[in-house]
């Protein structure tokens, strides 16, 4: 257990420090930039209007709102105070508290973008394990293949599906989430819109994940399969489904790592994919506040998507120690 | 070196990708020479209903252009055809669907109507149609709007000749400017003064897509170039020292790569992007930011490499001899990190751009009149307006286009490359 305890620790720790450095660069960044938040925000707010003290007025309300008129430390600790309380402060242009919004949208994104991820994922680790174990043709027509959809980003995916599946074709609908007509509630009718609305986004992701994820795979196990220990069991005379096994077994820990490592640019591109779509979630949250001016609304959604992207690498570390075999050996010693 | 010069060079892959990039390059600097002109200027005024194609001046193709007479057999039907719209044929076949059914007549069913077929449909429509005759399943309204469709598909025979009258100033009369237009009379299109090509038609501000798009082009091709030189240039620096120095200078550098690998890029671009303002976030101040924030990965296998080279004999023996450490570090190490540094380079241009349109789509992108990105170009017509509503593919299908193309190129490139140096992955 020792090796265990060691490892999760040192995940552990590092998950925390993270997740402050995190915090902290959430706070600063935007406050380090020459133009202040709150004069985009009084610009949008006082527009049209032109007498000076009524700017100035506004403009030391909002100050006051947000503390910016104290020092830096003590807003830092307001700010943190506030995070632990769960207070994000309350939405421009929604004129809803940030956290009600988040909490809408945060299953939406995370329903559509775990699932895709991990399906892109696994179909990927196969094809890409099966191309280098095949080679021939499989892996001549597939590689090239792979390389392309793997270089298209996630928005272009989005547009591509959607305006051949969506605009031309007619089988699914071009937007949003579920049919607006509809009454959330859990009945047949409105899961049904729920799954016609998901196919588009989802596949979109998935298909990239696929085209990055076998082109990794697949270099991995061509690497394992020269290796020694592949050549000596071939002389041994081990069957040959045994040796694949351990092959891809060895070939998938890097891809463990590996996923954990480009799990941030994965979210990052299905965020902007969510958008084309107009999909419910946090990407189009994002950009409303962003084209609002709303700023608490955007500091939330940063911090949310940096809070989500810590702990799956997080969690993908965990899952790495159980299988990882030199973690798993180290608690015998 | 020379001979993995040579072996990059022979990689089909590397040579495919090289010369997509290269003729996209190649055209953003040759289009603009051929077909000179700002590409954002406003030249249209109908937004998304300019499509594709060829415009020729009405005004000119009547005054004083040569006409000649072509006498062609099916001139007529095509003309008839072209002039029944897609949506009256639609409403044709429902009027006869509905009487069909009405009426139980063979042959009027959702099946056997073609409304390709201009002829048949329309000898259909006039076998049957009547404002005396009732079908039950219609409004008023509907039964209103059928009699005017009849009204309106008995005008598309009126193909007599025009004749075409001038406004007199001086008597307020009307000239007569040609005595007829006949429907067999043509005209040469190289005699008219004005014709305007648009391979992609117009934008939602009414400019010419294609040369937008090559000015876009030609600028998110920089914005990837000033990324990746960015951040290649910090991760090479912060790489060579952390490997090469060791101790507590790795440990610092480290420390901040780790902590940068896991917090995404993505949203630190999005912090630093929003807390500009409008007037700082030009192309090239987007591009530097894009670059500090993607330093990363570069840094970590620069640093991962020079620590295996670090301790090489050929390194200690220039150590020994009381090399310079700048000197260790640009004769004996740099050569050996080079093509890991270049394939890195390459793939950085290509994020780069890719992090360019993201942004722009979120509506952080360069904010600039002057010039037009990938990105930007997307974001005009998919967030901003409708060009999804209208079906104005041309506005964003080439752009997309473009950017796979890019992607595809220089990904090709660096996988061709990895095939060199990494003897392993060739087939």
């Amino acid at each position: 257990m020792k090796g265990y305890r060691k490892y999760y620790t040192k995940k552990i720790i590092w998950f925390l420090i993270t997740l402050v450095a995190a915090v902290i660069l959430n706070f600063i960044l935007p406050r380090l930039m020459p133009n202040d938040p709150v004069n985009a925000m009084v610009g949008r707010v006082a527009q049209g209007v032109s007498d000076p003290d009524v700017i100035r007025q506004l403009y030391e309300e909002y100050q006051r709102e947000f503390g910016l008129d104290r020092p830096v430390i003590e807003q830092f600790f307001i700010y943190i105070g506030n995070l632990l309380r769960g207070e994000l402060g309350k939405s421009f242009t929604q004129r809803r508290p940030v956290a009600d919004i988040l909490a809408t949208a945060i299953p939406w994104s995370v329903g559509l973008q775990l699932p895709a991820i991990l399906t892109g994922w696994i179909i990927g680790n196969l094809l890409g394990a099966l191309a280098a174990y095949i080679r021939k043709a499989f892996d001549k027509t597939l590689m090239p293949l792979m390389l392309f959809i793997g270089g298209i980003p996630a928005f272009g995916m989005a547009v591509i599906l959607l305006s051949v599946f969506s605009l031309n074709l007619g089988w699914f609908p071009p937007s949003l989430g579920y049919d607006q007509s509809l009454i959330p509630a859990f009945n047949w009718n409105f899961i049904a819109s729920i799954i016609r609305h998901y196919h588009l986004p989802f596949w979109s992701i998935v298909l990239i994940s696929i085209g990055g994820q076998s082109l990794g795979m697949r270099s991995m196990s061509i690497y394992e399969l020269n290796a020694d220990y592949v050549k000596y069991s071939r002389y041994m005379g081990i069957k040959d489904g045994k040796i694949v096994r351990y092959v891809f077994r060895n070939a998938m820990l890097p891809q463990v790592t590996g996923l954990a490592l480009s799990i941030g640019t994965m979210i990052g591109g299905a965020l902007v994919a969510e958008l084309i779509f107009s999909y419910p979630g946090l990407g189009s949250t994002l950009w409303r506040a962003i084209s609002g001016g709303d700023y608490p609304l955007i500091s939330a959604v940063t911090l949310i998507i940096t809070l989500m992207v810590l702990v799956t690498v997080f969690l993908l570390d965990i899952i790495y120690g159980l299988i990882d075999p030199r973690v798993k050996a180290s608690q015998y010693e | 070196m020379k001979s993995q010069l040579r072996s990059i060079v022979r990689s089909g892959k590397f040579m495919t990708g090289f010369v997509i990039f290269v003729s996209i390059l190649l055209l953003t600097i040759i289009y603009p020479l051929i077909n000179p002109g700002d590409p954002m200027a406003r030249i249209g005024y109908d937004s998304f209903r300019t499509r594709p194609g060829t415009y020729v001046s009405l005004y000119d193709t009547l005054d004083g252009v040569n006409t000649f007479t072509f006498r062609i057999p099916g001139a007529n039907d095509i003309r008839i055809s072209n002039k029944l719209r897609e949506d009256d044929r639609e409403r044709i076949k429902y009027w006869l669907v509905e009487y069909g059914k009405q009426e139980e007549v063979a042959g009027l069913t959702e099946e056997e109507i073609d409304i390709e077929d201009t002829v048949a449909l329309l000898g259909l429509w006039w076998e049957f149609y009547s404002d005396e005759v009732f079908v039950r399943n219609l409004t008023n309204a509907e039964r209103n709007a059928f009699m005017r469709l009849d009204v309106r598909l008995d005008r598309l025979f009126d193909i007599d000749d025009l004749q075409v009258y001038t406004l007199n100033p001086e008597t307020g009369e009307h000239d007569i400017l040609f005595t007829e237009v006949s429907t067999d009379d043509y005209i040469n299109v190289s005699d008219v003064a004005n014709i305007i090509r648009l391979p992609l038609g117009t934008d939602n501000f009414g400019s010419d897509v294609l040369k937008k798009l090559v000015l876009a082009t030609a600028t998110s091709l920089w914005i990837g170039l000033v990324a990746g030189t960015v951040a290649t240039l910090i991760g090479l620096t912060l790489g060579l020292l952390g490997g090469y120095v060791g101790g507590i200078v790795d440990d610092i550098i480290m420390f901040f790569t780790n902590l940068f690998t896991v917090i995404p890029g993505f949203v630190l671009l999005i912090l630093i992007s929003y807390g500009m303002s409008q007037m700082e976030r030009g192309a090239t101040t987007v591009a530097v930011v894009i670059g500090l924030t993607s330093w990363v990965w570069t840094t970590r296998s620069v640093r991962s490499q020079v620590m295996s080279l670090r301790n090489r004999d050929h390194v200690n023996l220039s150590k020994l001899s009381g090399h310079s450490m700048p000197k260790i570090i640009i004769k004996d190490i740099l050569p050996y990190i080079a093509s890991y540094v270049v394939m890195a380079f390459i793939l950085q241009i290509s994020s780069g751009i890719l992090a360019e349109a993201g942004l722009s789509m979120l509506g952080l992108g360069p904010s600039t009149t002057s010039t037009a990105t990938l990105g930007m170009m997307l974001d005009w017509s998919i967030m901003k307006s409708t060009a999804f509503i209208h079906g104005a593919w041309w506005a964003y299908y080439p752009v997309i286009v473009v950017i796979l193309l890019i992607s595809f190129s220089l990904n090709l490139m660096n996988t061709g490359m990895d095939q060199v140096f990494n003897p392993q992955l060739r087939d």
